[in-house]
Order: structure tokens, then sequence, then C-alpha cells
């Protein structure tokens, strides 16, 4: 601007740098430069010791394409797939009866879907890897019924995997969904009676589509960080159900090739990209993705 | 009483948006001011403007001589009443109150003398301890003037503070707020759409149109001698007529309509053969079953509305125009259909400028160049 | 009199239906609890062997375990605090004021919140190496700044969308300067904004797995000391102190959500 007056500066000027300064110097460095930074190093070479080398190659691309790599993409995105229709599955119906809850219950129901979320994630999954093992309580309860005569092999499975995962995913699909279901006005459902539809013609031409959006963010809070929750298939999934966010891990933290785990990364970047803007797309609204 | 606000060429521009064009006016000490007009007329930006919230693209504006431009709202010694209260949501009312002398840092004794004080002035006395959210609308308001007037401004602020409220409260509120600022004598700068709140309460009314002032006067003198065609229109009802000055003799016109002729009251200003429009209100219609001397008007009776004590004629001019034509209850009416001959005392019409008709004159002289 | 013995029996089931998903949610906390008790002390700790309050005694000596628990704590509280100062600024900076550049700063926001955690771990890990930043507390506080902002700002984001701007207006033409206004009017009517960003914020922090994971180097935090420990089977300690946070954080959040979330007169 030509002409900053001095009120300008006063009113708009020192206090956006003063109150957005930070954030924007925080999402500078700490979220855009290191992203531009995993792009380029996909793009590198390594060394003999593994050390970064900066000299342009697509090699880590190439391999991106090796038949086990795309394996596992499939799996992935197979897992990540089923999970997400699960949790949409139990979650739509829970979410319903909770948010429609008229008395004070209603706060109590939703802190319960909260509350496990304090306790340490990793313990939780492992608390299902000790209820599901061989000496387990499920085994016990089985053996003891007379519906198994000695313990079932229930781990290191794809269904573990996606148990896992749905586990840990729920809450996120259950959360948007009662948000966007608690605003259901309950006259809409009296009308559309009223006029003469069916719970179930009620259900897909106004419930559905007035809380579509619940439904939209969901799908993008679980979809998306299932992909990269490595640590599920690791203690549920034993190795058997690998999905890309542990060939990343395995990059950075045993195999040492950065630049191939940044190209990895990519890929996730890249499905991260496309689905948001489905979403974006489709008519969803950023900020709830958040709260 | 002396002048306390000058603005003198304020301008405001929002990108292409020009809100406030060449704006000048001056605010006499104690008076209560009304700036009058419709949603986008340029009002609350120039009460803004004076707040301190907005800045004007161009121009001066001064308080008590001093340009003030610079300053921030919170050393402006002017307070606002908002049109959303804006009370604070948080604190209590006593606390929403005393606000402004805290910021003052006036000793702890002192605020609670004073808002008690203020309290017991604006009947709120008993509700120290609530918050805004627990009161009624009329009580909101009157905390936010409480709110503003604590401070003893030169000048209050008040931006369509009424316009809230249902009709009973803000007829009630408007009587307290002109009580109050008698009593206080602080100049009051009121911003209002509705011209019946502004007729009421105003020592002078500034009508604004456009971003421009079209008329600053009394509301007698806006009534009775609307400086422009808009103000006319704007304040009451009236029947107006567009026409040409064809002769003019002892402070009298024949005005030339499109189909007929009548005789209004004129000044020198005029011309033969300008164009000109006429106003007259429907109080001082008359009519006759035969033509009066010097009018040239005929119309048809299409309709009657009650309005209490009065009675309305609609009647209807052969070019499709309609008249409004007052008549007391209980006078003998025509019959709907029936022709008459409508006219009043030159006295009582006023003559008005046609200011579409200059910018006519104009582009034929450029055409004529 | 059909009508009404249809709509008990969906009730019913619907009820049933619930229960089924909170047992669900709540099965391995009643793992871990029940195993915090087990008089176990062979490796995995997997086979109950006796009700004993031993783990919740033995807990205070396992000083590895309580500095990673230690770390966490101090790493969330640091990470909330900062995330929340700047969030909040941030946010009504974002909300109010013309800049140039907003649409990248929102863009940016959803990164943290949309992209895979793992993808954040590696690139911070990437950044800080390029930038001889050691890996440590520092790194682990930044990292989790940088997450948890975005949560922040959309939740007093969520506040600002209600909020009558006039009343700082009304602020400044009362006397009250522009930091005045914000600490006695702003910052108050979006408490509950910035209450709910910060407790997110915080509970991110406590949990978080990945991008520690990444981030950390010679600093454990609680949750990479029970990454570390399941490989050998997590000794009931462990399932002690989890089940000592669980009941800590139930009373503080019962405290907090009768106390700053519900401030009744803060309505908008």
């Amino acid at each position: 601007m030509k002409n900053m007056s001095k009120h300008d500066l006063k009113s708009n000027t020192i206090p956006a740098v003063v109150t957005v300064g930070p954030v924007a110097l925080l999402l500078l460095l700490l979220v855009l430069a290191p992203l531009i930074l995993v792009t380029v190093m996909s793009l590198c070479q390594t060394d003999e010791f593994y050390n970064v080398v900066y000299r342009f190659t697509l090699v880590n691309y190439s391999k991106l394409l090796s038949p086990d790599y795309i394996k596992i993409y499939g799996q992935s995105l197979l897992i990540a797939f089923i999970t997400t229709l699960i949790c949409v599955l139990i979650g739509y119906p829970f979410s319903y009866v909770i948010a429609r809850t008229k008395s004070k219950k209603r706060q109590l129901f939703y802190m319960l879907v909260i509350i496990p979320f304090w306790t340490n994630s990793l313990i939780r999954i492992y608390g299902w890897r000790t209820f599901l093992g061989s000496s387990g309580w499920l085994n016990k309860l089985l053996m003891a019924m007379g519906v198994a005569a000695e313990p079932i092999e229930l781990l290191y499975k794809t269904g573990t995997t996606v148990l896992g995962m749905v586990y840990c995913f729920i809450p996120f699909m259950v959360l948007p969904l009662y948000t966007a279901i608690e605003k259901l006005d309950a006259s809409l459902l009296e009308a559309s009676s009223d006029l003469g539809a069916r719970p179930v013609k009620t259900l897909f031409e106004v419930i559905l589509p007035l809380t579509s959006s619940g439904l939209f963010s969901g799908c993008i809070m679980v979809f998306i960080p299932c992909l990269g929750y490595f640590f599920v298939s690791n203690i549920l999934g034993g190795g058997n159900t690998d999905m890309i966010g542990n060939l990343i891990e395995r990059q950075f933290k045993s195999a040492n090739n950065w630049p191939l785990g940044a190209a990895l990364s990519i890929i996730l970047i890249v499905v991260t990209l496309i689905l948001v803007k489905i979403y974006q797309k489709l008519g969803g609204d950023m900020d709830s993705l958040g709260v | 009483m002396g002048t306390i606000i000058e603005l003198t060429g304020v301008n405001k521009i929002y990108g292409t948006n020009h809100v406030v064009k060449d704006l000048n006016l001056t605010v006499e000490e104690g008076e209560f001011l009304t700036l009058l007009g419709s949603s986008g007329c340029g009002k609350t930006t120039t009460l803004r403007m004076i707040a301190g919230f907005e800045e004007p693209t161009t121009g001066s504006i001064k308080v008590e001589g001093e340009s003030i431009e610079e300053k921030e709202p919170f050393e402006r010694n002017v307070n606002t009443v908002f049109q959303t209260y804006a009370l604070f949501p948080h604190k209590t009312i006593f606390d929403n109150i005393a606000y402004g002398l805290k910021m003052k840092k006036v000793p702890k004794a002192e605020i609670k003398e004073r808002v008690l004080d203020m309290m017991d002035m604006v009947q709120l006395t008993g509700f120290e301890n609530r918050y805004p959210s627990q009161l009624s609308g009329g009580q909101k308001q009157r905390v936010a003037i409480a709110r503003a007037l604590i401070n003893r401004p030169r000048v209050l602020l008040l931006d369509e503070p009424l316009g809230a409220l249902d009709l009973k409260l803000r007829k009630q509120m408007q009587l307290e707020l002109k009580r109050l600022q008698k009593k206080l004598n602080i100049t009051f700068i009121y911003v209002t759409h509705d011209q019946e709140e502004a007729l009421t309460m105003s020592d002078r009314i500034a009508i604004m149109h456009d971003g421009v002032v079209d008329q600053l006067a009394s509301p007698k003198d806006i009534y009775e001698h609307p400086a422009t065609r808009f103000v006319a229109t704007f304040i009451g009802e009236t029947n107006t007529y567009d026409g040409c000055v064809t002769s003019m003799t002892d402070g009298v016109a024949t005005v030339t309509l499109e189909n007929g002729a009548v005789r209004v009251k004129c000044d020198d200003s005029f011309n033969i053969l300008e164009y000109a429009t006429v106003s007259v209100r429907p109080e001082s219609m008359r009519f006759d079953t035969k033509p009066h001397e010097g009018f040239e008007l005929v119309a048809v009776v299409k309709d009657f509305i009650y309005v209490g004590s009065v009675l309305k004629c609609i009647v209807s001019l052969p070019n499709g125009n309609e008249l409004k034509i007052e008549r007391l209850s209980g006078q003998e009416l025509p019959e709907i259909g029936s022709r008459i001959y409508p006219y009043w005392d030159p006295m009582d019409g006023v003559l008005i400028h046609n200011d579409s008709y200059k910018i006519f004159k104009a582009l034929d002289e450029i055409k004529l160049a | 009199m059909r009508k009404a013995k249809k709509e008990k029996r969906i009730k019913r089931l619907s009820i049933v239906f619930c229960l089924l998903v909170y047992l669900f949610l709540f099965l391995p906390i009643f793992v871990v609890v029940s195993n915090s008790f087990n008089a176990t002390t062979t490796k995995p700790y997997l086979s109950w062997k006796g009700f004993t309050f031993d783990w919740y005694v033995k807990l205070w000596d396992n000083s590895a375990l309580l500095e990673s628990f230690g770390n966490t704590i101090i790493i969330a509280l640091a990470s909330t605090i900062l995330a929340t100062i700047i969030g909040t600024l941030g946010a009504v900076g974002i909300y109010r004021y013309k800049f140039k550049g907003k649409g990248i700063i929102n863009g940016l926001l959803y990164i943290p919140v949309v992209i895979p955690e793992i993808v954040i771990g590696i690139a911070l890990l990437t950044i800080f190496t390029n930038a001889n930043v050691p890996r440590g507390m520092l790194t682990l506080i930044l990292s989790h700044v940088s997450f948890s902002v975005p949560y922040v700002i959309f939740n007093v984001r969520a506040r600002l969308s209600g909020y009558d701007k006039s009343i700082e207006e009304a602020s400044m033409d009362l006397g009250a300067n522009r930091v005045v206004t914000f600490f006695e009017i702003t910052l108050p009517v979006l408490m509950p904004g910035i209450a709910g960003g910060a407790l997110l914020a915080f509970t991110l922090s406590i949990d978080d797995v990945i991008i520690s994971y990444f981030v950390n180097g010679q600093t454990k935090t609680y949750p990479l000391k029970v990454m570390e420990s399941i490989k050998s089977g997590v000794s009931p300690d462990v399932n002690a102190l989890s089940t000592l946070v669980l009941v800590g954080t139930i009373v503080l959040v019962y405290i907090t959500q009768s106390g700053i979330l519900s401030g009744k007169h803060n309505k908008i």
C-alpha cells in the first residue's frame, strides 16, 4: 500500500504482525519448509554410508514401483477403506443415538467416547493384544465355553490390524457425526414424516443429506491418518499387515534410506491432497476437520 | 453555545464505493442532531468516523476546534451507544458501566458512587450483579446508554440505538433519551432511519442521501420547506408534481404540468421556464366538484382509507399518478369513480428546484457547445 | 399399540447397540487396569497370577519410567502453553486484520491436521537434522506446538464466528487501548474456545507417539517408553501408571468441565 496512513499502521499493520507473526513463522519453518525439504530429498541420492547427497535422481521414485511395494499400497488402501467403512457403519447409528438423546445424559455419553483417549493409545492397543493373545481373556473364555479346544491364533492377521485401526479412529468418526446430528432440527424429521415419508425415506432424503458434512469429515479423519499409523500394524499385525506408514518408518529408522522414505511420503501427501480436494468438492468445511 | 464538531470536506471511499461525499457538517454544542437516511446513505459511516472507528479518506474532523483524525478512539472525548448495544457479556452490569471510569483510573470509591448514581438515573438500581444475558432489550439499552454517559463525554454518538426495541418501548425510550440529553446538556449525534423518531427528538436533522447531506434544518423547516425532492418524499407523506414554471406574480408561480397547471408560492431563486417540483402534503390538499381558479387539475376518486381521525382519499390523475388527499372523518365524501378538481392554497405548497432537470440542462448545454 | 411396541423394541435395540460400542471402547482399558493388579513377575506379564498392589509401589522405583512420564508432562505443558498463546493470537489476527498471504496461512494450517502424522514426523526430523538442531526436549516441544496450533486456531475461530466485534469498539470507545481491550474483552469472551483448544492440544501432546518417535533423540516420552517395552512385554507398573493417569485426567476434566468450559454468562 502506497499511502499507508498512521491510522492504518496502528489499527491494522502492527496488530496484524503481532498476532499473526508467530503462527506464520511457525507454519513456514515447521510445516512448509520441512515438507519442501522432504520433496527435495525424495529427488536425492545417498552415498555408501546412507548419507543424503543432494544430487538429482529419480531412482527413489522408480523404486516405488516395485511389485512388493505396490502390494503394500494396495493392502494399505484396503485396510484404510475397510476401517473407514466399519467406522461409518458403527459410528453413524451410534452417534445418532447419543446425539438424539434428550436428557442431560447426552453430555455424559459424549464424554464416554472421549475418556478412553486419555489413556495412552499404545497401551490400549497392547491391551487388545493381551485380550486377543493365545493366553488372553477371549481365548480363555472360548475354551471355557467349549467353543475351542485349544487357543485360536487371533493376532497377526489383517482383521486384527483393522480392529486396531477401527479402535483408534472411531472417535474421529463419531465426534463430527455427533456435532452434525446434534444440529439437526427435530422439526425437520417431523415435517418429513408429516409429508408422508416413511422412516427409511426420511433417513435418505433428510437425515443423511443434512449430516453429510459430518460424515465426510469423519471419513477424511479416519482414512488418511490410517495410512500412516504404523504402530497398530506393528503391534497387532506382527509385520504381516504392513502399510505405507511401516515402509516409511523403516526407511528412516532402520534401513536408513531417507530419500526413499521421503519419496514414499510423497505418495501419502498426494493421496491426502486428492482426498481433501474431493472433500472440498463435496462441500466439506476444512475447519470442521480440526474441532 | 458554539460549534463543537466540524466536518470539512470529508470523503470516505471503500474501494470503488464512495460512501460519504464531500461532507461538510457543523454540530452546535448541546444540540440534538440527527443523521437521518435510509440504509447505505453514509450516516453510520459518518458517525463511525467521528468516533474514530473509521478514518476519513480525505477531509478533516475537528472536535472543539482540534483536529482528531490522528487520534485513536480511546483518545477521543466522545462516546458511542451501539446499535447492538455491545455490552460485555462476561462482565456484570456494574462492571459494564464502570468500564470507562476504570480505564481512566478513577478511584474505586468514586467509581462506585458514580455508577450507582448513573444506574439510578436510568432506572436500573438493583441490577448491579446481573449479566447482560439476563436483561431484556430495553434494560440492555439503558445499560449501553449509562455506560457511555458516565464518562461525561462532550458528545454522545448514538447509532440506531432503539432499532431493536418494539414500538411501545421505542416511543418511551425516545422521550427518556430526550430528557437525559436536556438534563445532562450533552451534544447528541443520533443516527436513525426512522423519520418519526428524528422528528420527535431532534433539534436539527441532517437528511443524508447517497453520501450527501440533502438538507440540514429543524424538523419544522424540513417538514414545511423540503429543500430537495428526496427530502420532500422521504419525510412524511406528500404529493409531488413535476412541471415547468410558466409565470411568476407576487410570489406565486404557475407551474404547468403534463396534464394541467397548478399554483404555488415561490421565491426569487426560480426562473420562468425552469423545471421544478411542487410538493403538497395530503393535509393541505383540497378538492371541489368544479374547477378552482388557477388550477387545471382533474382527478377520479379511486378509494378511501380510514386512519383514525382522518380519512385519506386516493385519487388518480389522467396520467395514472395517484394523489392522497386527507379529510376529517365525518366530512361529506364524493362517490368512488366520480370526477373531482383538486387544489390547495398556494401558500401551503412548496416549490423545489428539480436537480435531475439541471443535469439534463447541463447535458443540453454541452451538446449545444 | 403396535406402533408403541415397535418403538420400544427399536429403543431397546439401540441401547444394546450403544452398550456394545462402549464395551468395545473400554475393553482394552479394563485389560490395562486389571493387569496393573496382576501379581505376575515374569515376562511377558500376560498370565494372571493373582491380585496385588505391588506394582503401584514398585512404580516409584522405576526411575526411567517416571522420568519419561515427567518429560511427557513437561512437553505437554510447554507445548500447550505455547500453542495456546500462538494459536489464540493467530486466530484473532487472521479473523480480524487484512494482510497479504492470509490464504497461504489458512492453507498451511490444514496441513498438520489432515496429513498423516508420519509425514509430519519425518519432515520435522529432516529439517531438524539439516538445521543441526540437536534432537531432544526442544525439538519435541517445537514439534508438538506445530501440530497443535491449528487445533487451537480452529477452536478459537469457531468461537469468533459468533462474536460481535462492536464490543471491542465499545471498549476502545470507553478509553481502553488495544492491549487493554485484548485482555479485558477479547480474551475473556473467547475463553471457552481457547480452553477447548488448549485441552485438545494437551491431549494430543501427551498421547503423541508417531511424531515424537522421529524427533525425540535420546529423550524418552511416556508413549515412547511404552513402545520400547512392548517388544519385551509391557510390565504391569506401566499399566499402574496408566491407570493413575486415567483416574487423574477424569478428575481433572470433571473439574474443568464444571468450571471454565460451562461459563454460564458467556453466551454471545
